[in-house]
């Protein structure tokens, strides 16, 4: 196509600039790839080894870091908990979020925009500047070092976005198929679960990315609400190991690992709806 | 009210209720929380008496409060502008010369937007391994015979703030590569096309035609941008420290913020009441902020 850079017929300058493009997006490239590639080679290492030659590979590949950060220092548990805070509290935005689309966008009220905006107003604020007033209300539903507290305040912020993509996918399905599932006799409720859900579903994974990153990523509000062991998510899980073991490089490369590539190989199997999903919110 | 009306008001009810009062009781109650408990005094966590804007004088005026707020309030400006300038300025370049299709860019794409979805803990502490005086980086610095430039990375002063801000960088890049490739892919191929046939320089397409085609995402990019650098808090608390060592040079208005509300080492006990006056702060920032911006970039939007 004409828009795109056409090299080979390209003047020197030209030919340059695109050769300078080139070496800058590869130079950027390896600076993601080696030091991922470095961080879990280095997991399979000691620390001796480690220090001695930072760059080689391993002279034999043991697990043995894995095992003691896994089992001895409780990761699994860290993971596990990440993994059904962000399950539950996902599951609760998508209810309620679309739920809520749906009011917003599929019916005519007066307080129809007013309330849309009290949604979106969530987007702009930024929640952490609320963490006092969280506190003492965290702290008189005795909440504190529980994670319910935790999954209220993940589901309070996601539930701003989806209601904003979800609204804009709903007001784009057409009115008829609405009327003509309630001639049928379909409720309100019907026409929510069989007639629009269905139609925004691919809407509903976009969301889901866009929502579930963060959320898994979360760091502030499960440092503040949830100190004890058994209750941690994987980013602060990590920041209290690396506080214990600041010098067993071995086992902090391992650490790191298991909070990063979990990310990485799901990401790789579905780049596309990840790269869909996290750009949506700023393009819709 | 007829019956009808009555029905249709409980399914509204039904459908926006559950949603509208957690988004009410987490986000704008807290909100207004905030500005009501920046007016009192506070005994721990125990509200006081009304003290009217002596929260708010104090952290403009009273020593030590001012000087640290003011200095958290630079860093967070040399945020915003080390991450305008060099992540928004390389993202806008990546998503141009991608949307050119340049050779290798499905490749480029799908690379340049993995570190999006790491999490800062761990990305902090990753480069933080990286930085330390005996990481990798000196380490590379030496082996490559440049033993003149290693550095204490995050212990020097001068250093540590944007060295913290690039390793940001190197995590968000992809991020607003990405917005700036999708918006540049929405220009109408004519347009461009026509300007190529017409021998139009690549620089004046640019200016000409693209940048004020993708107003608006240039618009959600600052806002945004604005947004992460008044909360930076994840990457100085992984890779400096609660207190923004080196002597309060990488601390920012979030790490500052939470060491006055829950209280740390070394500034002993939580200040409620001062706490939720630098949150309202961080508030009003936020929203002005957002909002100029908006306001400024809507006037130089272009329709088709």
């Amino acid at each position: 196509m004409t828009t795109d850079l056409q090299f080979r017929h390209a003047r020197p300058g030209r030919k340059a600039a695109i050769i300078l493009c080139e070496l800058l997006l590869i130079f950027y490239v390896l600076l993601i790839v080696c030091p991922l590639a470095n961080m879990i080679i280095s997991s399979f290492k000691t620390t001796r080894e480690i220090f001695k030659a930072p760059l080689a590979f391993p002279k034999k590949f043991n697990f043995n870091n894995y095992k003691i950060v896994w089992i001895d220092k409780g990761f699994w548990r860290y993971f596990v908990n990440s993994v059904w805070i962000t399950t539950v509290s996902m599951a609760v935005v998508l209810l309620f979020g679309s739920m809520a689309a749906y009011g917003v966008s599929r019916f005519k009220f007066k307080m129809n925009t007013f309330i849309y905006m009290m949604f979106l107003s969530g987007i702009m604020l930024p929640l952490k500047a609320a963490i006092i007033p969280l506190f003492l209300i965290m702290k008189n539903l005795n909440l504190v070092d529980n994670p319910l507290s935790v999954i209220l305040i993940f589901i309070a912020m996601g539930l701003p976005s989806t209601v904003f993509i979800l609204s804009g996918f709903m007001k784009s399905v057409p009115g008829e198929l609405e009327d003509a599932a309630r001639i049928d006799g379909c409720s309100e409720w019907g026409i929510y679960r069989k007639v629009v859900m269905p139609v925004v579903s691919p809407a509903i994974s976009l969301v889901t990315i866009y929502n579930a990153v963060p959320i898994w990523n979360d760091f502030f509000f499960p440092l503040v609400f949830l100190q004890s062991d058994t209750y941690k998510t994987l980013p602060v899980g990590l920041t209290s190991f690396f506080g214990q073991y600041s010098t067993e490089w071995g086992l902090l490369f391992a650490g790191l690992s298991i909070a990063i590539v979990p990310v990485l190989v799901l990401y790789l199997c579905m780049s596309n709806y990840f790269i869909r999903g996290m750009t949506a919110g700023a393009i819709k | 009210m007829t019956k009808k009306e009555f029905h249709k008001g409980l399914w509204i009810s039904f459908f926006v209720g559950p949603g509208l009062i957690i988004v009410v009781g987490i986000i704008l109650v807290p909100l207004f929380m905030s500005l009501f408990n920046s007016f009192f005094s506070w005994k721990g966590l125990l509200r006081n008496s009304y003290v009217g804007f002596e929260n708010f004088r104090k952290i403009f005026v009273e020593y030590p409060y001012k000087q640290r707020f003011f200095n958290a309030l630079l860093n967070n400006l040399k945020w915003f502008c080390g991450t305008m300038v060099i992540q928004n300025g390389l993202g806008l370049l990546f998503g141009y010369i991608l949307s050119r299709k340049i050779p290798g860019h499905e490749f480029y794409k799908r690379i340049i937007f993995i570190p999006v979805l790491f999490s800062i803990v761990a990305v902090g502490f990753l480069w933080g391994l990286y930085l330390r005086p005996n990481g990798l980086v000196n380490m590379l610095l030496k082996l490559t015979g440049h033993p003149e430039l290693m550095r204490a990375w995050l212990g020097d002063e001068a250093l540590a703030t944007p060295t913290i801000i690039l390793v940001n960088i190197w995590r968000w890049l992809g991020f607003p590569s990405l917005v700036f490739l999708s918006a540049i892919n929405n220009v109408p191929t004519e347009c461009l096309e026509a300007a190529y046939l017409d021998g139009a320089k690549e620089g004046t397409v640019f200016r000409k035609i693209v940048l004020p085609l993708i107003v608006p995402a240039i618009t959600i990019i600052t806002v945004l941008t604005i947004i992460g650098s008044l909360n930076v808090f994840e990457q100085i608390y992984t890779m400096a420290g609660l207190d923004g060592p080196p002597n309060f040079s990488t601390d920012a208005i979030g790490t500052l913020f939470y060491r006055t509300a829950f209280g740390s080492v070394d500034s002993g006990s939580p200040e409620i009441g001062i706490g939720s006056a630098i949150g309202v702060v961080i508030y009003l920032l936020t929203f002005g902020a957002s909002i100029v911006s908006l306001v400024s970039m809507k006037s130089k939007e272009v329709e088709l």
